[in-house]
């Protein structure tokens, strides 16, 4: 492993730490969990170089890596603003109006789904997929946390105390 | 109200803190791993009592778990694997997730009893990247709270058991939640499902024996072993033993996740989540997440929510998730809404899937903008039956259902949809 890369030395331990839950010479399985990592260090996306020094971490040919980084929804491989908020609308939540609650979010904020502010602070997520929160529907995911039974009001709230 | 409640895979309301280990306990939890690790109970009979109880896997296809597990070599050269699917994301469905919250330790005793049924000594949890927040720090903990007492590891107990249990964190893929999709994408690769034969049970996880239960299935195997087999199946219906915890999502009044014995009756189910919603009456059901085909009121109105009785109605009860929607819903809507989630997930290995889910998404965007003729109604059935059974998994299936179902009970509001968008077209030209 070459002594200098782009990550730093507690996500090194981290990924060391995941590849260990695999058998030796499976460290490819820790992948995921690497970029994720990487990801969070990097204010949410990974960039070329970042993905790189994954693969050298994981003894990987870069390519394994992108088609990973490339093929999951939650990588990000361009930059986008510093908090992601993921609004569903899928069947359920589209049911009880998470469309409706994506396009007032879009609308305030100014921006369409898949893009971020100009600001750099929030990132509104084109989210296809069902977030598995149907009972609370609608719901949105703002940096991992689920927010449900949502009103455009509770929107406005939890995005607008998101910190600058 | 008449759906009794039970609680197997679901902890009891009045349960403090249910997802810990002190809480599980008192519930009667580990006592079957517990006899396990005595060397009281062996393998060979919990794969009887499971194979007896007539138990079928929750995770959509409901193929019998205990006939799943037979599969697996036996006297294997180690390692073999148990993996569970906690990858929940088929439309509508969010019960997995209030397992791992509330109930881990169900899980994690499940999955033990498993893997030591079928000789597995490794097990991983697949657990969906979205649920990062709560459900995975619950399953942590609950995890390292079963190591600290000496229930997951090497050695264990009095038989010396060897059980290790690994958490995996998904990063965002509906196809993950394909068993074979799962295991490409457990090997840090993009989930693109496999050709079966072999079946993960001759070659999964590194090429080695695996099998793959959902994450309800493994919570329900604790309360089998401590009840019984014949208790587990006097609890539901004929083919339909056990419980469900049906998700009820959509227009009612109560949405909410009800685990009731299965068979209970639909009517049963809606009146329990507070009916239809602002006094309205019921248009269709989708009874068992987004795949499976969606039934008009007076179909599902008869039916009780079991395997056979969906089965027989022209549905399925998948994962058991039941979206309701009322007589203001627009169908045609409602469908580009399903279409275009499976166009989104496509993995894109297949041709059928990879063109035809974006052909449905963008045919019936064509109708709801005006751009449709009648015809195209039989152009978007073609497609869908021309993707459906010519793909390696089944999302193509998955994709062509909701298109068949809905044109089956609502041709009509199809065919006027297309007329009104159209002539309101012309208009807005004129």
């Amino acid at each position: 492993m070459a002594g200098k890369t782009l990550l730093p030395v507690r996500s090194r331990a981290a990924i060391q730490e995941s590849a260990a839950r695999f058998p030796p010479g499976r460290q490819r399985s820790a992948v995921l969990d690497a970029l994720r990592l990487a990801q969070e260090e990097n204010g949410g996306w990974l960039s070329v170089p970042l993905m790189d020094a994954v693969a050298g971490e994981l003894e990987l040919p870069p390519i394994q890596v992108y088609e990973v980084a490339t093929f999951y929804s939650m990588f990000e491989v361009r930059p986008v603003g510093r908090h992601c908020v993921s609004v569903c609308t899928n069947i359920s939540c589209w049911l009880r109006g998470g469309g409706e609650l994506l396009a007032h979010l879009e609308n305030r904020l100014g921006i369409g789904a898949g893009e971020s502010t100009a600001d750099g602070r929030i990132y509104l997520k084109k989210e296809e997929e069902c977030l598995a929160a149907c009972t609370g529907a609608p719901m949105m995911m703002v940096d991992h946390r689920y927010y449900e039974h949502l009103s455009t009001e509770d929107a406005d709230r939890i995005v607008g105390e998101l910190k600058r | 109200m008449s759906m009794p409640l039970v609680h197997l895979c679901m902890p009891p309301p009045e349960a403090e803190k249910p997802w810990l280990l002190e809480s599980y306990r008192k519930r009667g939890g580990y006592s079957s791993w517990s006899r396990v690790l005595d060397g009281k109970l062996k393998a060979a009979e919990i794969l009887r009592a499971v194979k007896d109880s007539g138990l079928r896997g929750r995770g959509g296809a409901g193929f019998p778990t205990g006939l799943k597990w037979s599969f697996m070599p036996s006297d294997c050269e180690q390692p073999s694997y148990l993996v569970c699917n906690s990858d929940e994301s088929e439309p509508g469905t969010c019960h997995d997730r209030d397992i791992l919250r509330y109930n881990p330790h169900v899980l994690i005793e499940g999955m033990a009893l498993a893997a030591y049924a079928m000789g597995a000594s490794v097990g991983y949890n697949y657990i969906r990247g979205e649920f990062l927040g709560e459900p995975v720090p619950r399953f942590l903990a609950a995890l390292e709270e079963a190591r600290a007492a000496g229930l997951i590891g090497r050695g264990l107990g009095k038989a010396k058991v060897d059980f290790e249990l690994h958490p995996f964190v998904g990063a965002g893929a509906y196809i993950c939640g394909e068993e074979t999709g799962l295991l490409e994408s457990l090997e840090g690769k993009p989930g693109k499902p496999r050709f079966k034969p072999p079946f993960p049970a001759q070659s999964g996880l590194y090429g080695r024996p695996t099998t793959v239960n959902n994450t309800q299935t493994l919570a329900s195997v604790p309360a089998i072993l401590q009840n019984g087999s014949e208790w587990f199946k006097a609890l539901g219906a004929p083919n339909s033993a056990g419980t469900m915890i049906y998700s009820v999502s959509g227009h009612v009044e109560r949405p909410g996740n009800y685990e009731a014995p299965l068979g209970v009756s639909f009517n049963d189910l809606l009146e329990h989540a507070g009916g239809v919603w602002k006094g309205r009456q019921l248009k269709a059901v989708i009874p068992g997440g987004s795949s499976v085909p969606v039934l008009p009121a007076e179909i599902i109105r008869e039916c009780a929510m079991d395997y056979d009785s969906l089965s027989k109605a022209g549905s399925a009860l998948g994962t058991g998730a039941v979206i309701v929607m009322d007589e203001t819903t627009c169908m045609v809507s409602a469908l580009r809404r399903i279409a275009r989630f499976y166009y989104a997930e496509s993995c894109g290995q297949c041709t059928p899937c990879r063109e035809g889910t974006g052909w449905l998404y963008r045919m019936l965007t064509r109708m709801l903008e005006g751009r449709a003729q009648a015809a195209d109604l039989d152009l978007l059935l073609n497609v869908a039956n021309n993707i459906e059974g010519h793909t390696i998994c089944a999302l193509g299936d998955a994709a062509a259902w909701p298109v068949q179902s809905f044109l089956k009970h609502f041709r009509p509001e199809f065919e006027a949809k297309i007329r009104s968008s159209a002539s309101q077209r012309e208009a807005a030209y004129a």
